[in-house]
């Protein structure tokens, strides 16, 4: 990895300085318009994200997996889908989930304990948050199957980690992926490192270069280039729709927070570590473009954080308000069809707490 | 026993090849995942044929892959398909064991029922065919324990043919247990019938009472029920009730629990390791809902808590119908 932040040879089109290059195979050509609304997205996640690390910490929330660093990633693989593409995230994926158009409640619910889940996966076309590591890229790899045996023009986009790389599950979808030639683009987040263990841990290679083995292309794109991210997940959405197989793209960025709110990353990574990062931001180095290139000013800027403190006042009293779900909810959407032995632990739990002078969990 | 088949007698693998291939016809979304299923047929030739006449794209030819089998059958389910995945072999589903418990399983919960997993997923499971390590076990246990899934066992073909296809019409996910010991076992079938018709068919959800008796009953399942049957009629004086519970999860205890009050004596088979079986479920369910009814404890004849033994020792592991009538002699004695 040299100065620039890049590894070897990953896509950039925008320096961590805010200065746009080019490179010999990818390029995007964005409007004003389009280029504040990647601005806009990541700030506004990177608010959601901070709101929710403190409402973990003041115990509205269990747990955080927060997203601090990996915006451009998320919000520019996102921001390259079409509205018939189909997105499976993990449980780090709130850029992704955002730009898929899931409400910030949504978003947090799973995380305030009312659900396992939180949002339509059909109607925004972006499946729940899936905690297994690498679980959901077989189900990309399905679902991208499925696009092909309808004939539609449309792809699957999985979302994974570096850690994930090392599960069958993830190489088995590479398989799959490549003898069925489905149109999914496996987009993994290299943020350097799954929980304390580093990206040397998973791989002894880079993991972009893993894709050759299987068969189909691996391309390493600067994960905090919001504009390089936008520009090779687009590619490589185009090319599986063309009817010409997976890519995988390795989006090299880096985990600024810790794994979750549970976790210390004190214990297992230098300081200074966070340091050099912290100069690649991925909203600061769009921003400076933007304000060189006279595409936003302050009054923008400004604006977007009006908005994202509006943001934060609807997530703090919306996860306050949410209603606690009654006892026998457990026993919802377990299974479809009627189930008499559930049925009945159902009406024994409501016969129970009826039971109490004072009722409870009611 | 003197009878006419009013319908022809076929064996349990061709009622399953039937039925998936009344279920390839009935739904376009229906499609067949596994290891060498289409060219072969698979392995004990049940879906025999159907790749010829369906296509390559309805019954489809897996990698040797069981986890990322199951796990894009569950992305084809989400895309709208109804996927019936094979497992070549019992001991052969733990690969997918994770993606089967951690997402076939709670999908459906998690999405708050807007996501259904009609996924049908085949496994022949059980012993008595002399084969190697990994290729005899029942492991039904484990998925019947799992909320969120369904599970059946067929134990005839006129059953196999029927259940396959509600098991696939189900919009849960099925975990459907063929008695590879049995696939040869003839029995007539009825091909006329609607199976989704329950004014036609028995639910495939409850136990069904296969030989009436007033002494004892007998609850078993999939390959043990032949078993059972035959000891019934080996019986002597004693008058053997045979229920073929059929569906493992839900488990079906009314029925169970009405025979129980009539003949007060329960005795439970199958080829599974006794601890923590389906064995121990029910008797806990029966001790508690006919304790007055009963004349004796609840008896279970299994397999023993030792992993599947080689070949040469599977009679002594395997229930037969000498040991099911020695419970029956201890349960009428006691």
């Amino acid at each position: 990895m040299d100065e620039s932040g890049r590894n070897g040879s990953a896509v950039q089109l925008l320096t961590p300085e805010g200065e746009r290059v080019t490179h010999p195979t990818y390029d995007i050509s964005l409007t004003d318009h389009e280029l504040r609304g990647l601005y806009r997205d990541m700030a506004l996640v990177r608010r959601l994200d901070a709101e929710a690390t403190a409402l973990q910490r003041q115990g509205e929330l269990g747990l955080w997996a927060s997203c601090l660093g990996q915006e451009a990633a998320q919000v520019g693989s996102a921001h390259a889908m079409g509205t018939s593409d189909f997105a499976f995230p993990t449980y780090r994926e709130h850029g992704v989930t955002w730009v898929r158009g899931v409400p910030a409640l949504d978003i947090l619910a799973m995380l305030r304990g009312v659900t396992n889940g939180g949002w339509d996966p059909n109607a925004h076309r972006c499946s729940l948050s899936t905690i297994v590591i690498g679980n959901q890229a077989l189900h990309a790899v399905g679902y991208a199957m499925g696009i092909t045996f309808d004939g539609a023009d449309a792809a699957a986009i999985a979302y994974f980690g570096d850690g994930a790389t090392a599960q069958g599950d993830v190489n088995e979808s590479f398989v799959l992926a490549t003898v069925f030639n489905a149109p999914v683009v496996f987009f993994c987040q290299n943020n350097q490192w799954a929980i304390s263990q580093p990206r040397e841990r998973q791989s002894r290679i880079p993991i972009f270069e893993r894709a050759a083995g299987f068969g189909f292309p691996g391309v390493q794109v600067d994960g905090n280039d919001v504009l390089a991210v936008m520009a090779v997940t687009r590619a490589a959405l185009a090319r599986a729709r063309g009817g010409e197989g997976p890519t995988l793209i390795e989006a090299y960025t880096y985990r600024m927070a810790a794994h979750t709110t549970s976790d210390d990353p004190t214990r297992y990574r230098m300081a200074s570590e966070l340091e050099v990062w912290r100069l690649r931001d991925p909203i600061e180095r769009l921003k400076v473009f933007l304000a060189r290139q006279g595409i936003a000013d302050r009054h923008f800027f400004d604006s977007i954080d009006d908005e994202g403190d509006l943001l934060a006042d609807e997530i703090r009293v919306g996860v306050r308000s949410m209603p606690e779900p009654p006892a026998e909810a457990m026993f919802d959407n377990v299974y479809c069809e009627p189930h008499p032995l559930l049925e009945g632990q159902r009406a024994s739990v409501i016969d129970y707490l009826a039971s109490f002078v004072d009722p409870v969990g009611r | 026993m003197e009878r006419t088949p009013a319908h022809p007698e076929v064996t349990m693998a061709k009622a399953l090849n039937d039925g998936l291939r009344r279920a390839l016809e009935r739904d376009a979304k229906t499609l067949l995942f596994g290891q060498d299923i289409g060219r072969l047929g698979g392995v004990f030739r049940v879906t025999d044929g159907l790749q010829k006449d369906f296509g390559e794209h309805r019954v489809i030819d897996a990698p040797l892959a069981e986890s990322g089998i199951v796990g894009t059958a569950i992305g084809l389910a989400m895309r709208g398909y109804r996927p019936v995945v094979e497992m070549q072999f019992d001991g052969f589903v733990y690969p997918a064991f994770d993606q089967i418990v951690s997402q076939v399983a709670k999908i459906h919960r998690r999405s708050e029922g807007r996501v259904i997993m009609p996924i049908t997923i085949r496994i022949p499971y059980g012993g008595g065919i002399g084969a190697v390590e990994h290729h005899s076990e029942s492991p039904e246990a484990y998925f019947a324990h799992t909320a969120g899934l369904r599970v059946l066992t067929p134990s005839d073909p006129q059953a196999a043919y029927v259940t396959i296809q509600q098991a696939i019409a189900s919009n849960d996910p099925v975990v459907y247990f063929e008695p590879k010991r049995r696939y040869w076992d003839k029995g007539s079938v009825d091909r006329t019938i609607d199976p989704l018709d329950l004014r036609e068919v028995a639910d495939p959800w409850r136990a069904r009472i296969l030989r009436t008796g007033s002494d004892v009953t007998i609850a078993c399942y999939g390959p043990m029920v032949r078993t059972c049957l035959e000891a019934a009629t080996a019986s002597g004086d004693v008058s053997i009730e045979v229920i073929d519970l059929q569906s493992l999860s839900p488990l079906d205890f009314d029925t169970i629990a009405g025979s129980v009050e009539r003949t007060g004596r329960l005795v439970v088979v199958h080829e599974a390791s006794r601890t923590a079986g389906i064995g121990a479920e029910v008797a806990a369910v029966i001790s508690e809902r006919c304790f007055l009814s009963l004349e004796a404890p609840v008896t279970r004849v299994t397999g023993y808590d030792v992993p599947y033994p080689p070949s040469r020792l599977e009679d002594h592991y395997l229930p037969d119908l000498d040991r099911v009538l020695d419970s029956v002699d201890k349960v009428m004695a006691y």
